[in-house]
């Protein structure tokens, strides 16, 4: 799974760079959170803008990087929906969940 | 005359198959000669039911085996969608799975909440060499 991660001040950025986010690969966007927090980061945003398909697993990954930065007092938010992705959201009413914005810099600007 | 489409595919039990098996459900939706609804919309969820139905028994019924393998059955007949995905494992009692708890979201538990949503008729039930959830759709 190709991810691209940047730190912005105290947020870090990650960008999935995949068409799909499925069974097969949210497992590594999982581990890679894990990793971050483990390291003290706890305030992330994904940035979904090139993923045009998500399963119940990409959406369960998301809800564990929100889970574990919640439990440590930080924040997981989200930017870059595709129309169809976050319909996903919608039917899984975990668009009542999570913080979602258009942008990256509006959601940068809101931590 | 009537559009009779059937597509029978086997693949390993392996997760890397899954957007291949999306894709051609995708590609089907964009086939249809004669849906009236909103295409893409249909693409994505054929994609989505495909893919969670897979993912469902290459993880958990079939336990993630490479050596076994996952059979997709997809049958357009005039109006209604047909899909059965066969499995070689024991099996789950698919009405006993909870609806998802919205206020206190947990990591898994939406795969057979999605396809009952999306989907018209969700059976899953034992065949000779393990079981086979089909579903059924309404094409209007």
């Amino acid at each position: 799974m190709i991810l691209k991660i940047e730190e912005q001040g105290p947020v870090v950025l990650i960008e999935v760079k995949e068409e799909r986010l499925d069974a097969h690969n949210s497992g590594e966007l999982k581990t890679q959170m894990l990793n971050l927090f483990e390291e003290g980061k706890n305030n992330l945003i994904v940035n979904l803008h090139d993923v045009r398909f998500v399963d119940s697993s990409g959406l369960g990954a998301l809800v564990s990087g929100f889970k574990n930065a919640s439990a440590r007092n930080g924040n997981l938010k989200l930017c870059g929906l595709q129309p169809q992705v976050k319909s996903m959201f919608e039917l899984t009413r975990l668009h009542r969940v999570f913080e979602i914005f258009p942008e990256t810099d509006e959601a940068l600007a809101s931590f | 005359m009537n559009e009779k489409i059937e597509v029978d595919i086997k693949v390993p039990n392996q997760t890397r198959y899954l957007g291949l098996i999306g894709k051609i459900g995708e590609d089907i939706a964009h086939t249809l000669k004669k849906y009236q609804g909103d295409r893409e919309e249909l693409a994505y969820h054929l994609n989505l039911v495909l893919t969670e139905a897979m993912a469902n028994a290459i993880c958990h019924a079939n336990e993630g085996d490479p050596q076994k393998e996952v059979h997709i059955s997809i049958c357009i007949l005039d109006r209604t969608l047909n899909i059965k995905v066969y499995d070689q494992g024991q099996g789950f009692d698919v009405n006993a799975l909870p609806t998802p708890n919205f206020k206190s979201p947990e990591e898994h538990g939406r795969g057979i909440y999605i396809i009952r949503a999306l989907m018209d008729r969700v059976t899953y039930q034992k065949h000779s060499h393990g079981h086979v959830l089909e579903m059924e759709k309404n094409l209007s």
